[in-house]
């Protein structure tokens, strides 16, 4: 790099950061948000919640009901997620430079792998649920899809920063595809592939909430319903637990990253 | 009888770039030699060219009289299950064990399913555990491979090498990331190779002192083309100025 492409580089950043601030006007000015006028609702919202969501000892009456919900939620998740990451992990052996087949299989599973992430989960539990109506399975593929498309670029990048000279070592020795895939490149991307797994489930049992308001499953319709009825000191109990599921959960994948990695 | 044949090779990157230029020379059964070279010479491509890591583009490579160019995957891993090869940086696989990582020698003999199991006899284990010996590193079978030294690790890649049970090792500059006193002990452990088994070894080096000290032949590459070819005390100071292009004076010897 010269001196000349240096200067420019420096006045390119400046000139971004002029476009980024210009356009957050814009839209700020288009869709008549104001920041000032927004960040003074914030109290009255927590007032709000402090006198309205309140966990009452009658509502506990509910819990076995809403746990057993949760359960419901949490085990659809992990099942949506782990069955993603097996084929995720197909996918990604077929699309990664260092163990692709061909390109045509390379492209065909990278354009299955953006087309299911660039689609919200929300948008596909809506089509789903046009198509399977509303039970539990539409909300599970609704997972299942959206996951596989993250794990495969995923699972792709660790597949790709694998250890190259490895896969070379073992292709001198006269082993096959499949003995340099399952000994040379699995061993080295498995444990980073767990980790996004974990991070998945958290992600999945996050998302299940909302994926079930909108295809009336798991503890996600349990909330709906009674945030309709307005029967706030129940939505209180189900947030409850729905952010210590998931806080005990991240504390669980932690655990396992530490010893896996 | 002569185990390799090298006819006209030449090979191109990107159909331009000519990296190998009408290679010819042929190494008898049991030869210990070494090409020397400045980078970029194509040391490194010519013995990819030998178990076909990469592809040859023009003129022909006989391995025990079979025509390397054109063989099918099959015959592919039969003539690489023949050709063991050692690197630069090891090439091992840094989360497996040492006595896995010398197995994976082995991959050549099995099928898919016998190799993704990592099924192997009790024959082969205990001939991992005594190459491992033989190697001095039998203490470290059960560690991951890096934790190990780079000494110790090329002496793993010696051993995954040595299991396959080749007739011809190629290594590709196996001490040039190694400090002198383990750069000697994997020497030493070569030359003992080529001498007490009789595998032939062609050895990539761009130490000149260390080739004229291990080898009985030197081949100097220098820009693709061979410019020297033949017993390593015929090699001058006036060959070793022709492969580098400089005045040898100038070359630091280690």
């Amino acid at each position: 790099m010269n001196e000349k492409q240096m200067r420019k580089n420096r006045w390119q950043t400046t000139f971004f950061f002029i476009v980024i601030i210009i356009i957050t006007y814009l839209s700020a000015a288009i869709t008549n948000f104001h920041f000032i006028d927004s960040v003074k609702t914030i109290p009255k919202a927590f007032e709000w919640i402090l006198s309205n969501l309140i966990v009452s000892m009658e509502s506990l009456e509910k819990l076995p009901q809403i746990l057993d919900k949760l359960g419901e939620t949490v085990f659809m998740s992990i099942a949506a997620t782990t069955l993603a990451a097996v084929v995720s992990l197909f996918l990604a052996i077929m699309g990664s430079k260092t163990t692709k087949v061909n390109n045509f299989f390379s492209a065909i599973a990278r354009l299955i792998a953006s087309f299911s992430r660039n689609i919200p989960v929300v948008a596909w539990s809506l089509i789903l649920l046009i198509s399977f109506g509303q039970n539990s399975l539409t909300g599970f593929l609704a997972l299942f899809v959206g996951t596989v498309g993250f794990l495969t670029r995923a699972f792709i990048e660790s597949v790709d920063e694998a250890n190259q000279s490895s896969v070379e070592a073992l292709t001198a020795t006269g082993a096959t595809y499949f003995h340099m895939i399952s000994k040379a490149v699995l061993p080295q991307s498995l444990p980073q592939m767990l980790s996004w797994i974990l991070f998945m489930i958290e992600t999945n049992i996050r998302s299940a909430t909302l994926v079930g308001i909108l295809t009336g499953t798991g503890i996600g319709y349990m909330f709906d319903l009674y945030y309709k009825t307005m029967n706030y000191n129940l939505v209180a109990l189900i947030t409850l637990t729905i952010i210590i599921t998931v806080i005990l959960i991240e504390l669980a994948s932690n655990k396992i990253r530490r010893v896996i990695l | 009888m002569s185990l390799l044949n090298v006819e006209g090779l030449s090979k191109f990157y990107d159909g331009e770039t000519k990296v190998l230029n009408d290679i010819n020379f042929e190494i008898k059964s049991g030869e210990f030699v070494s090409v020397i070279g400045p980078s970029g010479a194509g040391k490194s491509t010519l013995l990819r060219c030998i178990n076909r890591l990469v592809d040859i583009n023009e003129g022909k490579v006989l391995f025990d009289g079979l025509d390397v160019a054109s063989m099918k995957k099959k015959e592919l891993r039969k003539l690489r299950t023949n050709i063991g090869m050692i690197f630069q940086h090891y090439n091992l696989v840094p989360r497996l064990t040492v006595i896995e990582n010398v197995l994976h020698g082995r991959f050549g003999y099995k099928s898919t399913l016998q190799g993704v199991l990592g099924m192997f006899t009790e024959k082969e284990k205990e001939q991992a555990f005594h190459l491992l010996e033989k190697l001095g590193i039998a203490e470290h079978a059960y560690k991951r491979c890096d934790q190990l030294s780079g000494g110790q690790q090329q002496r793993v890649g010696i051993c995954r090498a040595l299991i396959q049970e080749p007739k011809l090792i190629l290594c590709d500059e196996p001490i040039a990331s190694l400090d002198p006193n383990s750069s000697k002990v994997i020497m030493d452990y070569l030359q003992s190779i080529s001498s007490e088994m009789g595998i032939t070894c062609i050895v990539n080096l761009h130490q000149v002192e260390v080739a004229k000290e291990y080898a009985s032949r030197i081949i100097g590459l220098r820009k693709g083309e061979v410019v020297f070819d033949g017993a390593s005390q015929f090699l001058y100071n006036e060959q070793i100025e022709n492969i580098y292009g400089i005045e040898s004076r100038e070359l630091i010897t280690v």
